[in-house]
């Protein structure tokens, strides 16, 4: 096995380790754990001691996809910095390839700062929608 | 010791790493245990309290008292749930937490051992990796319950920790930038210099946001929306009963001790002191346990401050919670990895 895959073995053997520390504790206390009695009402959702209304599931606003999407966007330029920020002062050690590198990631970093300027004037980033001028300070959500 | 030495060098590291991992888990899960107890004495003493007292002297039997509580309590499964989902929450939430730790050094070296699990080359990255699939438990438990609060709650979760996570990942790229290497024990020899070369002192704005984007990554408040007790009746966990609900929050426990751990190797210089020359690796055994101890130290100073905060801060509504990440954290992250980088070309 190469160098590099082999200092991987510590971090399997941790994760072996968790899976039996969590999977030991659901077992364990499945078996220890007193069984009780099974009523309609312990097998009721907690709503605050309510009578549940309607399914367990109910609809989200859509804002909470848009922040889903913002963050795959972001996240994936973020990763994009880390090699960057790796090699850079090696690479400014060079006359040849200072400037190339610093410039290469101002550029990057203009195009991503582009990018979220333009969502902010969108709204994308704003949780309530923006109010217009005109519009009623509490907007009326009967209609 | 003899059949030790007998062993090839691949043998020795696997039986080495497994000793390491075996006791790094044990103390995580201990430092956890007395990190609720002392949540509970500190949030009393802050308010006026007194705080567990039964349980053996000052209370220091609690954890175990509450563990064995929550295994002899009744492991029970609502019927509208979703039952393998709700099996495997509580164990996914718990698992990345105890996953984190590989890759911090929590001390110099024993002997000829270093002290990290596994001293990758991709450090932090693998760190933020394990972090992210924290959100899977969380929103898993959500989704699991079949009902309208812990679903609320699950959804907020992701919503919440995905949006920091970009600020977090953000902040330190000025640090990598200084380092050059992604190895965290790398890391804590850029710093080992003096007090002045922690990145704390270097990095302060890269600091300030690290702190509260682990803040918020840990669901604790003021950023402890997810399980608002208020408005979602508890978030999440509300479905769970016995140890699952206890592994939810010896989850979050333990997160929030790595990311201590994570915050004092990256900023406030790791298992080293500016004194007494213990900003070197360690050559005596003394030196080496001394170093742990420091580490242990730092951590501790850092949860102290975690809990601190609780119970001295209002929580933070959703949309200025949602504001403060995206339009003030992430725009002053990326200034400030754009400052960073023109100081040392301009240096260059």
């Amino acid at each position: 096995m190469d160098a590099q895959l082999a200092q991987y073995i510590p971090v399997l053997i941790l994760l072996v380790l968790a899976g039996a520390v969590s999977g030991g504790m659901l077992l364990l206390a499945h078996w220890l754990g007193k069984a009780g009695r099974r009523t309609a009402a312990k097998d009721m959702a907690y709503e605050c001691g309510m009578v549940p209304v309607g399914g367990g599931s109910t609809r989200l606003a859509v804002k909470f996809y848009l922040v889903a999407m913002l963050f795959i966007l972001f996240d994936i330029e973020v990763v994009f910095l880390y090699p960057w920020a790796v090699v850079f002062r090696e690479l400014l050690r060079e006359a040849a390839t200072a400037n190339l590198i610093f410039w290469a990631m101002v550029s990057f970093l203009g195009v991503l700062f582009a990018g979220y300027l333009y969502a902010w004037r969108k709204g994308a980033l704003d949780w309530h929608e923006p109010r217009r001028a005109g519009s009623p300070a509490a907007p009326n959500r009967s209609r | 010791m003899d059949w030790l030495n007998q062993l090839n060098p691949t043998q020795q590291f696997v039986i080495f790493s497994a000793v390491k991992a075996l006791v790094a888990v044990v103390v995580l899960l201990s430092i956890v245990a007395y990190t609720v107890l002392a949540e509970r004495k500190i949030c009393a003493a802050i308010q006026d309290r007194i705080g567990p007292n039964r349980a053996g002297p000052w209370g220091l039997l609690q954890p175990a008292a509450d563990a064995i509580k929550a295994f002899l309590k009744e492991d029970f499964i609502p019927a509208h749930v979703r039952k393998v989902y709700f099996w495997l929450a509580p164990a996914l939430a718990m698992t990345p937490a105890l996953l984190t730790i590989a890759v911090i050094p929590f001390g110099s070296q024993l002997g000829a051992q270093k002290m990290v699990i596994a001293d990758l080359n991709v450090g932090v990255l693998y760190t933020f990796g394990i972090v992210s699939l924290g959100v899977y438990g969380i929103v898993l438990a959500g989704y699991a319950a079949n009902s309208k609060y812990p679903f609320l709650g699950g959804i907020r979760a992701s919503a919440q920790m995905i949006s920091y996570e970009i600020a977090m990942g953000l902040s330190v790229i000025p640090v990598f930038l200084l380092v050059g290497s992604l190895n965290l024990s790398r890391v804590i020899e850029y710093q080992a210099g003096g007090l002045f070369d922690w990145l704390v002192f270097k990095q302060p704005l890269a600091f300030a946001i690290f702190v509260a984007a682990a803040f918020a990554e840990t669901n604790r408040l003021p950023f402890d929306l997810p399980e608002a007790e208020q408005e979602l009746a508890g978030g999440y966990n509300v479905e769970y009963s016995a140890i699952k609900f206890a592994m939810f929050f010896l989850g979050e426990y333990a997160n929030m001790v790595a990311a201590s751990a994570l915050m004092v190797t990256l900023f406030l210089g790791g298992w080293t002191l500016p004194w007494a020359g213990l900003n070197q690796p360690a050559a005596t055994l003394a030196g080496g346990l001394a170093h742990v101890g420091i580490f242990l130290a730092k951590v501790l100073g850092v949860l102290v401050v975690f809990i601190w905060v609780r119970w001295m801060w209002p929580r933070f509504r959703y949309d200025q919670l949602m504001d403060l990440g995206w339009k003030r954290l992430l725009p002053l992250a990326l200034a400030n990895v754009l400052f960073t980088a023109t100081f040392l070309w301009a240096r260059a």
